[in-house]
């Protein structure tokens, strides 16, 4: 169980005043869960993956796998491929598969069903960026994770590599069924992916709705039932996207209020 | 008529980019290097015999001086121990000057608080050390040494300040995010963002050391080339001092093109 109850997190904007990006988030997620955060540009979602993969520890909260803290096993996908340009596909698989020999033949395995094989020894930047963000999604699932932090990882790519993208991570995730959390702007994509839908306020970001998703996989986010479900919830919450659920007779919301 | 004028001029430097490009195709640039060394032969010799005087003797003879001095072992032997104390003083201001510089450019306070010390340490005379250790430490290798290095390291800091501060964090990150050990993070995500800082301090570095060297060993040493370039001096022997200097021309030639080229290319080859 990956257990997040943020209290409030702030820091410093450039006027040197505090902002407050996150207060009183709590989320949960079950081990094997697919969960996209889905809320307005500038809720926070990018600074809840940087608390939550440690990459930012400046925080009044609590993050927590399995009771523990985070430790080994995390996986984490930036918006940008972020691949070391100075080190092959396959270096960069291993960089953090680690140097023995067991890690290094997971990586060429993995590379190749990825249909990487090809561009094992080619430098990131002589590679598509499509190709760049299946050797960065190849880099995630190496180290089998058991959480998956995924920031925006398909933005800014055409349809047809983006929905190839989500396929293969859907199918990597279904082998290694780590927890995924997966932050995101595109109600789309979230209904395609999710297991689970966590919808983000306005700044200070905090959990305002929660849906479950039980459509069959695989699904694409052009899908009829994906489309209907998008087209529901927006006549349910026509603020949804911008962070605001109307919680009166409403069959999704949960009681935030009462949580804190 | 003014725009005429223009209009008939910018075809022109097209054209004559063609025409040269075309008169040059055969040559590699191989060729042109070995051109340019022998014109600037051909040339000594045409002013030497034109002056005809002892401050500048003829490539003959200067060649036939670096034999002699070889076959006396003289030369081999100022030029090792030359080479060495060259060596010594480029690792130490090297390794001194980037772990300085890496701490600098990533701790701000540290920064400040040693920025005074950088900018006396660059502008401070390079013979004001020299003198100044040798005083201090004696007149031997080790005040050699340090005096050397001590020029070299303030500029190796700046250098290398500039490349840890440009250091991306989002490369960074991604070591933090994935729990890379330490060594790991530093060979395989920091250094090689340090490596283009390190190179161009390693350039300035070498041509900066071959300079001093040969004043510290002119002013306290009893061997070395420029221990032996003032004995050369004393004697007003001209041919000795272009022999010794046409071989050290030649050693700095040879490390730039078999050692710092062939790094550089594999250390950059990604961007190929």
């Amino acid at each position: 169980m990956l257990e997040i109850a943020i209290g409030r997190k702030s820091f410093a904007d450039r006027g040197g005043r505090p902002h407050v990006a996150l207060a009183g988030l709590d989320l949960n997620a079950a081990p094997g869960e697919f969960v996209c955060i889905v809320g307005p540009s500038g809720c926070g979602k990018t600074t809840l993956l940087n608390v939550v993969g440690g990459l930012d520890g400046d925080v009044e909260g609590r993050v927590s796998l399995a009771g523990a803290p985070l430790g080994d096993g995390t996986g984490f996908m930036f918006q940008e491929p972020r691949l070391m340009p100075w080190l092959t596909v396959l270096e960069n698989v291993t960089l953090v598969a680690g140097p023995s020999a067991a890690a290094q033949q997971r990586a060429r395995e993995l590379l190749v069903a990825m249909g990487l094989g090809e561009v094992m020894d080619a430098f990131p930047g002589h590679l598509s960026g499509g190709m760049q963000r299946r050797v960065a999604l190849a880099r995630a699932f190496v180290i089998e994770p058991k959480l998956l932090l995924m920031d925006e990882p398909f933005v800014s790519l055409d349809v047809p590599t983006a929905d190839r993208l989500r396929a293969m991570l859907v199918e990597l995730w279904q082998r290694c069924r780590c927890t995924v959390l997966f932050v995101t702007h595109d109600l789309h994509e979230a209904l395609a992916l999710a297991d689970r839908v966590c919808f983000l306020s306005a700044a200070p970001g905090r959990v305002v709705l929660e849906v479950p998703v039980t459509l069959p996989r695989p699904r694409l986010p052009a899908d009829p039932a994906v489309q209907a479900l998008h087209a529901a919830l927006l006549a349910q919450h026509p603020q949804l996207l911008a962070g605001l659920a109307q919680p009166a007779h409403d069959e999704f919301a949960i009681d935030d209020g009462g949580r804190r | 008529m003014k725009i005429a004028d223009q209009g008939a001029m910018l075809p022109l430097p097209e054209s004559r980019k063609n025409a040269s490009s075309k008169a040059w195709m055969p040559s590699g640039d191989g060729w042109l290097r070995v051109a340019s060394l022998l014109a600037f032969v051909a040339l000594w010799q045409v002013a030497a015999a034109w002056l005809a005087s002892p401050a500048l003797p003829a490539p003959a003879a200067v060649f036939g001086r670096v034999i002699d001095e070889t076959r006396s072992l003289a030369l081999p032997f100022h030029l090792a121990i030359t080479l060495g104390r060259v060596a010594v003083s480029f690792v130490l201001a090297m390794a001194i000057g980037t772990l300085i510089g890496i701490a600098m450019g990533r701790w701000k306070r540290l920064d400040l608080l040693l920025d005074g010390w950088l900018v006396l340490g660059l502008n401070i005379p390079a013979l004001v050390t020299i003198i100044l250790c040798y005083v201090w430490f004696g007149l031997n290798d080790t005040a050699a040494i340090v005096a050397v290095a001590v020029n070299k390291i303030p500029t190796v800091i700046v250098t290398v300040r500039e490349g840890a501060r440009a250091v991306d964090r989002r490369l960074m990150q991604v070591a933090h995010a994935y729990r890379l050990p330490r060594g790991r993070t530093l060979t395989q995500v920091y250094l090689p963002q340090l490596y283009p800082y390190l190179m161009a301090a390693a350039r300035t570095g070498l041509s900066l050391i071959w300079k001093i060297v040969l004043v510290v060993e002119l002013l306290g040493r009893s061997n070395g080339i420029g221990f032996q370039l003032n004995l050369f001096f004393q004697f007003f022997d001209i041919a000795g001092i272009l022999a010794y200097t046409l071989v050290f021309a030649g050693i700095v030639l040879i490390v730039e093109a078999a050692g710092l080229r062939p790094l550089e290319r594999r250390l950059t080859r990604w961007r190929g």
